[in-house]
Parts: structure tokens; sequence; C-alpha cells
């Protein structure tokens, strides 16, 4: 009995640490990094606002796929993708400023939608390893984009400006700049505060999108989500439509992920064709990690913290790698090895987390079947 | 009758699995219309099924114990280019290097594959996702290794620091076709390297020989029925263990094969995305999530290396247009999802 109770109060605490150990191991590696890295307070904050900036709203976009029970949808990159021929288009008919990037999301909605549809169709036939095959469906779509981007574009598909295109005449460079939206979003409205610029519309729209993403959670098709998130067999019992539901997260994730690319590529104010798309995913899965998520939990305010603890180790660890080994490419090696650290730890977690509270329903099991096979001798 | 027979054989075969075989076939037909020097082509297709077979092979014993496809793979790829480098660095030269480079790989490959199977024992059911990452984690953690471990040797150093691993290193001098040489027969234009198929056919045999041991059955079982092969007294985690060492060592061996047919080591990001090729070619030979056979192996990787081979020329001489790349992501990611979204036992 003694051992029992005991054994129940050292988990929650044992639970506590770990669910927060990853935030908690980043906030030490910042703590050391910083320091080393003698970058200026000032110069510090900039950059993580600015990062903040760029990169929240495609964080936000993993949490739907999260709440439905998808885990994390490493499929976001279709929406970047999206988002990335919509601007090709906007750039080429020369549609500039805020007015431009208006047109590439209406024009980013009907493709992201496409291949959402498509990603919720394969993903419902492989229930189970969501992640694996979301995976593997980024790497296949890059395929399709760049069948389309470098050998359609210009030949199939007309692109009438000679700058954006390869000089043998069709496909698109590899960088396309974006000159003219650059920054419009951030700076509109964009406000300074101690030398520290913020980017204050870019920051209303984000707040937008949590607001529209708490509000959601809320609505009969939110609730639905969290039912299938908790038990497929349970919800669709309830009358709820699985596949359907599950299809609706995957679209509604890759919609926003492609919103959410056009503000990082008016942040960055190019685009790199064939390689901006490749590292978002894992960057972006990364950063919602490190702010305390877990495959199958994750809140507005994991988003938040992530994006500030991952983004302040990317910022200095190259610089304080260069300072502890002299060599800068270490700190660039570490902060990627890093990125997939954490996945992988969080990974793990998940799944022996989900197989101990399967072993533990199975010794409950055990246990009832002993008592009453020992009640059962008893008797005899 | 016999139209229900066609679709379900269809059905196993799979559309992917024909389009691509198809696929290759129209590839060897225009050869030579097209112009493309055919002799060429296969000396080619030899050459890099010689350099990518056991690589492929790899792949075998943990899909056989239920662990599914070897995400992982450059686990064991970090465990032969540490053989290959300490070799070098231990002044070892010529086919010697070879044989030291797989006698230091293997201690690295048995301890990181004990680490990594214990790892994979503990997340049964989240396999997949998993693997890749810990193959992600560990090439990433190795770029960094690559530049702090004390290497010296001048062959493979970069010049001007003297210290720091270079990204490739040429293996001249040292293993360069150190199989491929022996018993190397030329016909015309093709050549074929004897020594490194049979190194392939010695590997391939001993998998099989093995898989019908007691102990390669009991991996069988595990794989396809873990609770009936628990219920028939088989230590399940000890299996999978046993299988995903063979696996990681297979990859150390497999890399260093590879190298040898080559030429270079290639080192950093290079074994990124190097498990992406062999998992597509093992499922373009008929394997699924959880079966796989020697067969598949052999036939995945010639068609999965002809459509590399012959894909550049045949639609550069046809259409002027280079679409290969493109072509071979398209083909072997496709074969990948194919497969994971068949319904399979193992995926309960």
């Amino acid at each position: 009995m003694n051992k029992n109770t005991n054994k129940k109060a050292s988990p929650d605490l044992f639970n506590l640490v770990q669910r927060f150990s990853v935030p908690l191991m980043f906030i030490l590696i910042c703590a050391v990094c910083i320091p080393l890295s003698g970058l200026s307070a000032n110069m510090l904050i900039n950059e993580i606002v600015t990062r903040m900036g760029r990169n929240a709203f495609l964080i936000l976009s993993l949490l739907i796929p999260i709440m439905a029970g998808m885990g994390l949808n490493f499929g976001m990159t279709l929406g970047a993708m999206a988002a990335e021929i919509a601007l090709i288009f906007v750039s080429d008919w020369q549609i500039v400023g805020i007015p431009g990037m208006v047109l590439a999301a209406f024009i980013s909605i009907p493709i992201s939608v496409l291949l959402g549809i498509f990603c919720g169709k394969i993903l419902n036939e492989a229930k189970g390893r969501e992640m694996i095959t979301s995976y593997i469906m980024s790497f296949f779509i890059n395929g399709i984009y760049q069948l389309v981007v470098l050998y359609l574009m210009g030949s199939v598909i007309p692109i009438k400006h000679g700058s954006i295109k390869l000089p043998r005449g069709y496909g698109i460079r590899n960088t396309v700049s974006l000159l003219s939206m650059r920054q419009k979003l951030d700076n509109l409205l964009a406000i300074q505060i101690a030398g520290v610029k913020i980017p204050v519309l870019t920051f209303i729209i984000i707040a937008l999108l949590c607001l529209f993403i708490v509000w959601f959670s809320k609505t009969k098709l939110g609730q639905d989500m969290r039912a299938v998130g908790q038990d497929m067999e349970v919800a669709r019992d309830a009358g709820i439509n699985v596949e359907r539901t599950r299809i609706i997260s995957i679209v509604m994730s890759t919609v926003l992920a492609g919103f959410g690319m056009i503000i990082y590529l008016q942040n960055m104010g190019n685009i790199a064709t064939y390689s901006a798309h490749s590292q978002i995913g894992m960057f972006c899965i990364a950063a919602l990690l490190v702010g305390g998520a877990s495959v199958d939990r994750a809140s507005i305010g994991n988003v938040f913290l992530g994006v500030i603890l991952f983004h302040t180790m990317f910022i200095v660890a190259p610089k304080a790698g260069a300072a502890i080994t002299g060599d800068s490419m270490i700190g660039e090696y570490f902060r990627v090895f890093v990125s997939y650290a954490v996945i992988t730890l969080a990974l793990v977690m998940y799944e022996t987390n989900k197989r101990r509270a399967k072993s533990a329903a199975g010794q409950q099991l055990q246990a009832a079947q002993d008592a009453e096979e020992a009640a059962g001798k008893e008797k005899a | 009758m016999t139209k229900d027979k066609f679709k379900a054989a269809l059905k196993s075969f799979g559309l992917p699995r024909l389009i691509i075989a198809g696929f290759l076939l129209l590839l060897l037909i225009m050869a030579p219309f097209v112009g493309a020097d055919l002799p060429t082509q296969i000396s080619n297709i030899i050459n890099r099924f010689s350099w990518n077979g056991i690589l492929v092979l790899a792949m075998v014993p943990m899909v056989h114990s239920g662990c599914g496809l070897n995400f992982g793979l450059p686990l064991g790829i970090i465990s032969g280019l540490l053989g290959a480098t300490l070799s070098i660095e231990l002044g070892f030269t010529g086919p010697l290097s070879f044989l030291a480079a797989i006698l230091i790989a293997t201690p690295f490959a048995l301890v990181l594959g004990a680490l990594y199977g214990w790892l994979l024992n503990k997340i049964k059911g989240g396999e997949m996702m998993i693997a890749t990452y810990v193959g992600f984690s560990s090439v990433s953690l190795m770029c960094m290794m690559w530049l702090i471990l004390p290497y010296h040797s001048p062959n493979m150093v970069w010049g001007l620091s003297g210290k720091g691993l270079r990204t490739t290193i040429s293996l001249e001098g040292y293993y360069i076709g150190a199989l491929a040489k022996i018993g190397q027969i030329n016909i015309g234009a093709i050549s074929i390297p004897t020594g490194t198929l049979l190194f392939f056919a010695l590997l391939a045999f001993a998998i099989w020989a093995f898989l019908h041991t007691k102990t390669g059955t009991a991996m069988t079982a595990v794989g396809s029925n873990p609770a009936f092969a628990r219920a028939a007294g088989i230590n399940v985690d000890k299996i999978r263990m046993l299988s995903v060492i063979m696996s990681t060592w297979l990859a150390a061996i497999g890399i260093l094969v590879y190298e040898q047919g080559f030429g270079f080591i290639q080192l950093y990001m290079a074994p990124f995305y190097m498990a992406l090729p062999a998992v597509s070619a093992i499922l373009i030979g008929g394997a699924s999530v959880n079966k796989a056979t020697i067969m598949n192996v052999i036939v995945g990787t010639i068609l999965f290396q002809g459509i590399v081979t012959m894909t550049p020329t045949v639609m550069n001489n046809m259409i002027h247009m280079d679409m290969s790349e493109v072509i071979r992501i398209i083909a072997s990611m496709g074969m990948i999802l194919f497969a994971l979204t068949r319904k399979t036992e193992a995926a309960k």
C-alpha cells in the first residue's frame, strides 16, 4: 500500500519535469550561449521580434492537425509551395505591395485546398502513421512542384517577364526577387520602441489568427476534431464523419501554412524558388516542440514560447560556437543538430508515454485478474 | 474468373510498381532509337547495382522483424564512415584498407545498432518516424564530430588549417575498386565488377540462409505476429534488437562497398538522404512495409538504378530536357507513399 502511494506521487513530479524538459533545456542553452555570443541586448531583441513576426503564423498552422490527433503536420510544406507558386504569378503580373500579397493569398487558396484534400485522403489511408506519410508526402509534392516550376512554367504556363525566367526560356530562376513587397506588411504601422522595430500589423494578423483558433476550437467542427483526436472509433459511433473531419483539418492547416509562407517571404524579400520550403516544416515543428508542445497536445502559448527560445538559440549558436571553438561552422551544425534532436526527443517521449498508458491499463487488468484468482483459490 | 485473377495479381503488384517497371521497359526500348549507347547504359546499371545492392539489403532484417522500413539507415552509414576514415587515419593503404575499414566499422555498427534497437523497442508502433529522426540527428551530430575529432592524415583534412575532415575524400591509393577489380570482366563497353557482385551475392546468401535458421524463422514470426511469437516463447525484444543490429551493420558494410565503387568518401550532409533511395528501391522490387525477400532487393535495385541511369540520357536525347531528377523524386516518393498506405497487419 505504502509503495503504491509513493508510486503515485513521484510520477506527477516526474511527468511535470518531463513535460517541460525541452523548454528548460533550451533556457539553459540560451543562458550559456547569449553571453558567449557577444550580441547586444538591443540587437538580440530586434532579431527575435523580427523572427516572431516572420514565423509565428506558419507555426500556428500546425495546431489544427494536432487537435485532430494527426500529429505534427510535416505536410505544411504543401501550403508553403502553394504560396510560392502564387507569389511567382503575382510577381510576374507585377502587382506590387500589399495588394500583391492579398492577391497571392487568394491565388494560393485553391492550390492549397487541392493539395490539402489530396494529402488528407492519403493520410486517411495511412492511419496510425500519419507523420511519416505526411513527411514523405512533402517530398513527393516537392517533386511535382519542381516539375511545374522548373519545366512547365514558361513553356506551358505563360510567364511574361524574362527577369524571373531561366536564360533557357522556361523554368523559374533560383531566386525570385520580391523587392516590391519586401517588408511592406511589416513596415505599415510599424513602431520603434528603444531602437526595436515592432511590425504591429503583422502582429495584429497573428493575433487575429490566434483568436480564430481559439474560436474555432469551440465550434461544433472544432469539438468534432477533438473527439476524432481522442478516439476515432468513439467519434464514429457518435455520428461524426471521421474521414471528412480529418481532411478538413489538413486542408485548413495547408491553407494557413500558405498564408504564413506569404508573410514569411515578404519579410525575407525574395523567394529561394527551390529551397525556401524544404526546411520550413522542420524548423516550424522544432520551434513548436521547443515551446513545450507534444505530438498530441499543443497550445498557442507553446507557439510563442517556442519561437522565442528556438530562435534565440538559432541566432546565438553560430556566434557562441565560434567563440568557444574558433570555428563558426560548428555552431551552424550545432543548431541543426539541436533542431533534429528536439524533434527526435519529442517523438520518443510521445511514443513511450503512449505505451506507458497502455501498459498501465494492462497492469490494472492483470491486478484485477490476480485478485479474482486469489479469491477463487481462497474459496477452494 | 481469369479477369478476377488478373485483377488480384494487379492489386498485389500495385499500380505504381507497374508504372515504374513499364517506364523502365519503355526507356530500354527507346534507348537505341534516340541514339543512346545501350552497352554503356547496361554497364552503368550493373555497376550501380553493385554499389547500392548491400544498402538495399540492409532493409531486409528490420522489415522481417516488424520494425518497418529502416529510415534510420544513416546511422549504419555513419559507422561505415567512421570505419573508412579511421582505417585511412591509421595508415592502411591499398585493398588492405578496405578490410581494415570493415573491421573497424563493425564494433561501431554493433554498439550503435544495439542502442538504436533498444530505442526502437521502447517505441514499438512509431518506428519509422523515429528512425528517420534518429538518422537525421546522428548525421548532424557527426557533422560537428568530423570537424572536432583529431584526424591528422593529410589526405583527409583541410589543407589550410590542417584539421577538420574534407567534404569528399578521394580513395585513390586506398580501397578504390578493392572489390570491383577482383576478376573484373570487360566485354567491349560492358565491364562487370565481378568481385563486388560476388560480395553482394555472399551477403545476400548469408541473409537468406539466416532467415531459414531457427532464429531467422523466429524473426519472421515476430514480424508477422508479435503476440503469437511471444506466446510461442520467443523473446520479441531480443529478436527485434538483433534485426536492428544486423540492418545497421549491413548499412555500414553497404556504404563501404558503395565508396569502393564510387571512389570517394562523402562526409557531412551526404548520408542525410541516403535512406530514401534504398527504401524506395526495395519497395519498387515488390516489398511491403512488413514483408521483404532477397528477390525484392535484387529486382528493386536493378529497376531503381535502371531508372536513375537511363532517364537522363534517354530524356536528353529525346526532348533535350533533363527531367531525370524530377522523375526520380516523383517515382521513388510515390512508391514509398503507396507502400505506406497499404493496410498491413503490422499497422496495428
